[in-house]
């Protein structure tokens, strides 16, 4: 099955370097599959206009495909209903969304924002900008020297004055799986609505809204073999309701004259502007490939290719792998296909240069996510992550080209 | 497809890491801080990390001592540490002469060989780093530093 699957990217066919490329690099983003590709290309050679306005074909073929993908989403995600799925430009759009349509209209000074530890930047930084913006303070739950939330932090950090909690499905730095219903749990006992980070998560295990009970869900459609420029927000229609728009602009309103505009319903209310409709529907095409292996297939090849890549790479003398270790006993899996690593005497950027000569793609630096690094005492890491297309071959590849960059530095 | 390269991909790499850039990225040389600075600077490369504090003593225009500190890439610290041997005792008008014409070197086309700079002496190592686009504000970033640290203050050096 898997030559099968590794043949639907045509990027992975061809040489780097001379030598045929391995791209690890799965989490900053994954490549694309013929299917996606053809979508792409279709839609342009053949329904390409605007949506939700023309009444002639092409805009009305092209607002069917547009709104079919929403439908894909909602379903992906287990939504109730297509109203709750918003289209924005990625992740980091869809948390600027919440920042200021959700939480700056609702916070006062002295309330607080709950995140973790392990944020990426643009789960950080919206929040710090809602703080300045509202005297609101932030909060930070600590991690475990494993890399973990400290849960008793994170609970002890929950208070009255906790309006939103937003921590990341799944650590992007370091891999690790938080426990996220137990952590939704904990912030809805404690009245503060919740934002998931789920930018790591989705290209590699199920996800249900409704059974995580979250307020709000961000994903990014490159990171699951769609186009880079599209994300969604999945937000609880009761909430997205109440939440003044975002933008604003043409597609988000049903009458504008200069003394008054209403605003559309959901979910066009957050849509403002022409989107990115070729990237939405090729986000479609995606989530129907994700779904074609099934996501258990997906997680259970990327779970065997982090044992194995986790075994080769510890062996390596010199090598140290920062985060959660596998096989812990624990009610949830805690670890996700990245490896997150640091050579002894080699600074990451240099193992980056080196392996990306040998053909191996991986990536190199703070990840966006200094607080991490900071954390754990380094100035960057060298980060392996895998996705469907990988295979053990990938492996032997890294592993050889690591042993290459600590041969370079034997001098 | 890129093929047949292989080669040329393993001298690239040979040519950037020399023995004598692995030697002063393991064994920084004037790796402390100087208590007598009279002009600090510290560098910053905010992609990557790597932060150097770079210390001068002038005399008389002329730069009696020069040391660093900081943490970064095999690069960037063998470039601060060839960079401090190589400026005892060159006056200022030198320092800034010698910043261009590294500058220039280590921004020359890859695909040209290497133009040869005597007044560089062992810094011409660093010419490796043209073919590694990536890589080229790892070597220039304490060089930066140095020149902030002659114009004044500490201020975070800007990196290409």
């Amino acid at each position: 099955m898997m030559d099968r699957i590794r043949a639907e990217f045509p990027i992975l066919n061809q040489t780097v370097h001379g030598k045929p490329l391995v791209y690890l690099d799965n989490a900053a983003t994954t490549q694309k599959p013929n299917a996606v590709i053809q979508t792409l290309k279709t839609y342009y050679e053949r329904d390409n206009s605007n949506i939700h306005r023309g009444v002639h074909q092409l805009s009305e073929r092209a607002t069917r495909a547009f709104e079919a993908a929403r439908g894909k989403v909602r379903a992906f995600l287990n939504a109730a209903a297509d109203r709750e799925v918003i289209f924005t430009r990625g992740t980091t759009e869809s948390i600027n969304l919440v920042a200021q349509s959700f939480a700056r209209p609702r916070l006062k000074a002295g309330d607080e924002i709950l995140i973790t530890g392990m944020e990426h930047h643009s789960n950080i930084v919206p929040w710090q900008m809602v703080c300045e913006q509202t005297g609101a303070k932030l909060r930070v739950a600590r991690l475990t020297d494993d890399g973990r939330v400290d849960l008793a932090d994170f609970r002890a950090k929950l208070g009255s004055r906790t309006r939103l909690a937003a921590f990341t499905q799944v650590s992007n730095a370091l891999g690790t799986v938080n426990p996220v219903g137990e952590m939704i749990a904990l912030s809805r006992a404690a009245g503060a609505a919740t934002l998931i980070d789920g930018a790591q998560a989705v290209a590699h295990a199920k996800v249900d809204v409704r059974a995580m009970d979250c307020d709000f869900y961000a994903f990014s459609s490159h990171k699951i073999y769609g186009p880079t420029g599209v994300g969604v927000l999945y937000g609880r229609e009761r909430l997205l309701e109440a939440m003044p728009p975002y933008q604003g602009g043409g597609d988000m309103i049903l009458s504008v004259t200069f003394e008054k505009t209403t605003y559309a319903e959901l979910p066009h209310k957050f849509e403002a502007g022409t989107p990115n409709i070729a990237g939405v529907i090729g986000l479609g095409a995606a989530l129907d490939f994700v779904s074609g292996i099934g996501l258990d297939a997906i997680a259970r090849h990327e779970s065997a290719l982090l044992k194995n890549a986790t075994a080769r790479l510890a062996a390596i003398p010199g090598l140290k792998i920062l985060g959660p270790s596998l096989g812990q006993a624990d009610a949830h899996e805690p670890k996700a296909a990245v490896i997150s690593f640091t050579l002894e005497g080699i600074h990451p950027h240099d193992i980056g240069t080196i392996v990306d000569r040998e053909g191996v793609a991986i990536r190199t630096g703070h990840h966006c996510a200094q607080p991490v690094m900071e954390r754990f005492g380094v100035p960057a890491t060298a980060r392996a992550s895998f996705a469907i297309y990988n295979s053990t071959s990938d492996i032997d590849r890294l592993a050889a080209a690591i042993l290459i960059t600590q041969e370079v530095f034997r001098g | 497809m890129a093929s047949g390269m292989d080669s040329g991909a393993a001298d690239g790499l040979r040519d950037l890491y020399q023995s004598v850039i692995i030697d002063h990225s393991k064994r920084p040389r004037n790796f402390k801080s100087l208590a007598a600075a009279t002009h600090t600077g510290v560098g910053h490369n905010p992609l990557c990390g790597d932060r150097v504090t770079l210390y001068l003593t002038v005399e008389n225009g002329r730069v009696k001592d020069v040391a660093f500190e900081g943490s970064g890439c095999a690069i960037s610290t063998a470039s601060a540490s060839l960079m401090t041997e190589f400026l005892k005792s060159k006056t200022l008008g030198e320092v800034e002469a010698l910043f261009q014409k590294f500058h220039d070197l280590i921004t020359s086309p890859p695909d040209a060989p290497a133009p040869d700079v005597p007044e560089l002496g062992k810094l011409q190592v660093l010419a490796g780093v043209r073919e590694f686009a990536a890589r080229v504000k790892c070597a220039s970033l304490p060089w930066h530093t140095l020149r902030a640290a002659i114009q004044g203050g500490e201020v975070t050096a800007k990196t290409e």
